[in-house]
């Protein structure tokens, strides 16, 4: 790769002074570092939430919270972080990452970037403020079953529908950008299977959020159309079906699932080689198996509704769909693992939360395994055993991966090198407070505790306990890390134009840290 | 830069038609999913207008035991039951039975039956020709009403099912109904 | 670093391991009381060693790795990278482990699915939040509330043993019978979970579903709603009570008896002054302690019932308040506690005792027809 390193720092196109840069900007570093602002401030206002659930479930009875209270705040965490924090942090990565990856002076599409980031405040505003209207939030939980949040539902559902509105069409719009980017905008020479990781599951990333964010727009339309327009989509009573919401929401459901998870898999795939100074044991076979990951998921929705009576041979039919899921999943972690193996391997944070991420997900992935499994999953259906599996997916998942993520590109994104005690630290209390609030839900969910209650019987206080005090733990700890990119941000070591000696990637050619505009000529890919 | 692809608005009118083409296909679902239903029987779903089908041959060999289940929705006070709790009859052979309802406000109502069938992969081969469910049911204040259901289990129904549970829910429709059948002037409660 | 990450997992595990001989430390399913819920539970545990192999494999590699392999300890990377034969290897053994994993799997399902043949049917109705037992053609039919008194759940009184897993009438069964369930529900979606008969199926309104057990041993089994159904999701518990089929008998019997003179009264023709007298006695032993004898009661925590708007107009508000209570106030919910004529006799005394003459008649069958409507 030739050192195409160009400087236009002096170029008359740098950033406009003042708030109007922000509100403005069509820079894809401005809006990316916009994104990933916006997104860590939904992750504390979504852990805030997290941290009244815990409170509650800290000990039995009820203490702190009415059980509606108690239901609007499960719903609320859980619409935050899935498309407020997760989602968004994605985007923004992609923002800043995705052009500095493939040689692109800028997204494609910049002033459409501009405003799909800025619907995201609005939609967020709108769902926040629920929380103060009369009749309360959203109570019905994130996957707002039908009829409880149609008939029975409070009356903010409506700008509950408008924010899944606007924050779907932010994501559209994103995913548009991204794949013209990816698909037109990449330096000469550089070819799609000369793409890294990221940018490729980016694109597989794209195209399931163009395939699926309109069929969550269309459910969230009909229970619209229900609520104030007479129609019965999902109402028994006027020949509609609750169970067709359900079908509805998991084909979205599902893929939306990967969604949070596929860029994730495509930042650890660059950060474990690059901290094992050894390529990537099978990048070919990481692209098919992200296909296939993307390709099965459309075909296994269903498996969140083993219990609703579906009937056999679907069941059964689900039941195989998601365990083959399980193979591509495998052949990820196996080459993770081999890549790592006869490397040369430095402990830096971004590869202690890569390898934390393969570990934790990894177990993730198998209790998924243990859940496709239909009869069992009528043991595990809607307990806390689900919780905790889902939690391994995404707080060692999506979010450690962002965390390895934004360790890894921090030296490029502000010209210094982050403080690594305090990374460690991070990681280390991150580590064990994860751990101490989700492994124990493992527990509790087998031995018979369901999700979404305020209250349980003394025989999950114990591990309930311990989950609420790890949880603390896991949420104070990021207050760390805000104090740890703040620092960064205003000084430290500064940071060479690689700070990484085993990284790879066109991101590493430009300087620490990345000019306002890089790439202005494209740079030659061999 | 690429030549090789489609230029950038090219390809962003294409993704565009995409997405539309996906919200499209959540409301497609809908049809597809009753489709689905009905085929398999999905839920216990049964058609919601009359069996077109013909005669069937009455299969004398085998009997079935048909359950029936009548139960109110959040609301619903109207007294509504079978009239037999269960019936034995042949695969092919046309039987009819009865719900009664009694409406024991002081309002006129609306009332709105859904059927279901246990074990809903039975649904498909349970044939009505008549049931009170094709239509909503108005009653006056304190009215009663016999209501039939003819049907037909179809011969063809898998071998190792020996019993059949229709159940009705009755919902409330007044309000829902009351503009189109002009009962407006009533006094909704 | 490393190796504090797993003395820390090792010191976890081995407080799992001690945590065995307390209940409270539960870290596993039980196998169950059903032929059912064993072969779930072997399943269960199957699945769980399997992961347990391939992540002990997995993860021996990356410890290997990160410990043999350490650019601290002077490792320099090999250059290895792509290899078909591998790939293929590591798509294919798992395949056929997860074939292996299918064929038991689909043996259970097909079990679970087969409602043939049942002895007992049982409909279940999932309501806002409580669960009502009906027990087909046998005219019995009843609700099942919580138990747990409210003072336990704001923790002004200690909690009993099954604080939230009791009920007032449990579903009783007999055992060694095939018992179906069909399970729906009269609102939202419920639902019905007892885990030691691995019964899961959600009730859902306008829709019948099935579900089966047969259960081996008498004994107490209890459960809990598992969809999210609104406000008191957690306080909708299910108690399943196994008697054997001599018992059961007896109980059915007994609780026929009781059904048919409770419909008797409910059906009877009441006159006011026989409900003016029935209810003067439920008031004395029920309402009086607050309301007072004279109605008055003692404003503003207790209301007074006498010239009240509440109790000289709407009828059907009147019985909402009995019959559920008020909430966030002392005024308890009366539908499970008292019986359907008991309830139509103290509103009708309220409605027409200490000057409140409004003549109303609340029958028996009103107060059923509310519960049933509700």
């Amino acid at each position: 790769m030739s050192a195409v390193i160009d400087h236009h720092t002096d170029h008359a196109h740098g950033p406009a002074k003042g708030l109007m840069r922000w509100v403005l900007t069509t820079n894809h570093k401005d809006i990316g570092s916009m994104y990933l602002w916006f997104s860590f401030a939904m992750f504390l206002l979504g852990g805030t939430l997290a941290m009244v659930i815990r409170a509650e479930l800290f000990q039995p009875g009820l203490q702190l919270v009415d059980p509606n209270f108690f239901n609007q705040m499960t719903t609320m965490h859980g619409l935050i972080m899935v498309f407020g924090a997760v989602m968004p942090a994605f985007v923004g990565l992609a923002n800043w990452m995705v052009p500095l990856m493939i040689g692109a002076p800028d997204m494609a599409l910049p002033r459409m970037n501009n405003f799909s980031f800025w619907l995201l405040p609005a939609a967020f505003g709108l769902l926040v403020s629920t929380l103060f209207m009369e009749g309360g939030a959203p109570n019905f939980g994130w996957t707002f079953y039908a009829p409880l949040s149609t008939t029975y539902g409070p009356q903010s559902t409506t700008f509950f529908i408008f924010a899944i509105h606007l924050a779907g069409i932010s994501s559209i719009m994103g995913a548009i950008n991204i794949i013209a980017t990816i698909l037109n905008m990449r330096a000469p020479g550089m070819t799609l299977m000369k793409m890294p990781m990221f940018a490729w599951t980016w694109l597989i990333t794209a195209f399931l959020l163009i395939a699926v964010m309109p069929v969550l727009a269309g459910v969230v339309t009909m229970m619209l159309m229900d609520i104030h327009f007479g129609t019965s989509f999902f109402s028994a009573a006027g020949g509609g079906d609750p169970v067709l919401f359900q079908h509805v929401f998991w084909f979205f459901g599902h893929p939306e699932v990967y969604i949070m998870i596929l860029p994730a898999f495509g930042a650890v795939s660059m950060i474990i080689p690059a901290f094992s100074r050894k390529p990537l044991f099978g990048y070919t076979s990481m692209v098919y198996a992200t296909g296939a990951i993307a390709f099965l998921s459309f075909a296994v929705w269903a498996h969140h509704m083993f219990t609703v009576g579906i009937p056999l041979t679907g069941q059964l039919f689900f039941m195989y769909a998601t365990m083959l899921i399980a193979v591509p999943t495998g052949v990820k972690v196996f080459n993770w693992a081999t890549t790592m193996f006869r490397g040369s391997l430095s402990f830096e944070a971004p590869m202690l939360f890569a390898v934390a991420f393969v570990i934790l997900f990894t177990i993730g992935g198998f209790s998924g395994l243990m859940l496709a499994i239909a009869p069992a999953d009528y043991q595990y259906h809607d307990t806390y055993f689900v919780v905790a599996h889902f939690h391994y997916v995404l707080v060692p998942g999506a979010i450690f991966g962002i965390f390895a993520s934004a360790y890894y590109w921090l030296p490029k994104w502000t010209g210094h090198m982050y403080d690594e005690v305090l990374a460690k630290t991070h990681f280390w209390m991150s580590f064990i407070g994860m751990n101490l609030a989700f492994f124990p839900m493992h527990f509790v969910g087998l031995a018979g505790m369901p999700r979404r209650i305020p209250d349980y019987n003394m025989m999950f206080a114990n591990f309930n306990m311990v989950s609420s005090i790890g949880a603390f733990m896991f949420g104070a700890t990021q207050l760390l890390f805000l104090y740890i990119v703040i620092k960064t941000i205003r000084g430290g070591k500064p940071a060479p134009a690689k700070p990484w000696d085993g990284a790879e990637g066109l991101e590493w050619t430009v300087p620490s840290p990345a000019p306002y505009h890089t790439f202005s000529t494209p740079p030659e890919v061999k | 830069m690429h030549d090789e692809g489609l230029s950038t608005g090219k390809l962003v009118k294409r993704l565009l038609l995409l997405v539309v083409g996906m919200f499209a296909f959540g409301f497609l679902l809908v049809p597809i999913y009753d489709v689905m239903c009905q085929a398999f029987g999905i839920n216990g779903k049964t058609a919601g207008s009359a069996w077109q089908g013909s005669a069937q041959s009455v299969d004398l060999q085998r009997e079935v035991r048909v359950q029936f289940l009548a139960s109110n929705a959040e609301g619903m006070r109207w007294r509504f039951g079978p009239q037999d709790e269960e019936i034995l009859m042949h695969p092919g052979e046309t039987r009819t039975v009865h719900f009664l309802a009694h409406n024991p406000t002081d309002r006129v109502m609306v009332a709105q039956a859904i059927p279901s069938v246990a074990p809903s992969r039975a649904a498909a081969y349970f044939h009505k020709t008549e049931c009170f469910c094709f239509t909503q049911q108005v009653l006056q204040p304190g009215e009663s009403v016999e209501m039939p259901v003819r049907f037909i289990v179809d011969p063809a129904l898998p071998k190792d099912v020996r019993r059949l549970t229709l159940a009705y829910t009755l919902f409330d429709v007044t309000e829902r109904m009351a503009p189109s059948l002009g009962l407006t002037a009533m006094h909704s409660n | 670093m490393l190796r504090h990450a797993r003395s820390w997992l090792i010191g976890l595990f081995l407080a799992s391991l001690a945590g065995h001989t307390s209940a409270s430390w539960t870290i596993n399913m039980s196998p169950g009381a059903t032929e059912v819920s064993r072969s779930v539970f072997n399943l269960h545990m199957t699945i769980f060693w399997i992961s347990v192999i391939i992540g002990a494999m997995v993860f021996g590699v990356m410890f290997w790795s990160m410990i043999m392999h350490r650019r601290a300890k002077g490792a320099v990377a090999a250059k290895f990278h792509e290899n078909l034969t591998v790939e293929i290897l590591w798509t294919v053994i798992p395949l056929l482990i997860l074939i292996g994993m299918a064929i038991p799997a689909t043996k259970t399902l097909i079990e679970i699915y087969d409602t043939e043949d049942a002895d007992l049917d049982i409909l279940v109705t999932g309501y806002q939040w409580r669960w009502q037992y009906n027990y087909m053609g046998e005219g019995v039919s009843f609700m099942s509330n919580m138990a747990t008194p409210r003072e336990q759940i704001t923790n002004q009184q200690a909690k009993g043993e099954h604080y939230l897993l009791e009920v007032d009438e449990p579903l009783v069964v007999p055992t060694g019978q095939k018992i179906r369930f069909l399970i729906t529900s009269a609102d939202v979606i419920h639902s019905w979970w007892v885990p030691a008969l691995a019964v899961k199926k959600d009730a859902i309104p306008g829709f019948i579903n099935e579900s089966w057990t047969r259960i081996d041993e008498p004994g107490i089994y209890r459960g809990q709603c598992t969809e999210l159904c609104g406000r008191d999701h957690a306080f909708m518990p299910i108690v399943v009570e196994a008697r054997t089929p001599e018992d059961f008998a007896t109980w059915l019997a007994e609780r026929k008896a009781t059904a048919a003179a409770e419909a008797e009264l409910t059906s009877k023709e009441w006159t006011l002054e026989e409900l003016m007298e029935r209810g003067q006695r439920v008031y004395t032993s029920t309402c009086v302690a607050c309301h007072q004898a004279n109605g008055e009661g003692m404003p503003p925590v207790f209301p007074s019932l006498k010239g009240s708007e509440l109790v000289l107009n709407d009828i059907a508000a009147h019985i909402d308040v009995v019959v559920n209570g008020v909430p966030g106030t002392a005024m308890a919910a009366y539908g499970p506690q008292l019986s359907e004529t008991d309830i139509a006799a103290v509103i009708t005394y309220e409605r027409n005792a200490w000057g409140n003459d409004t003549g109303d008649i609340v029958a028996p069958i009103d107060i059923l027809n509310f519960k049933n409507g509700q």
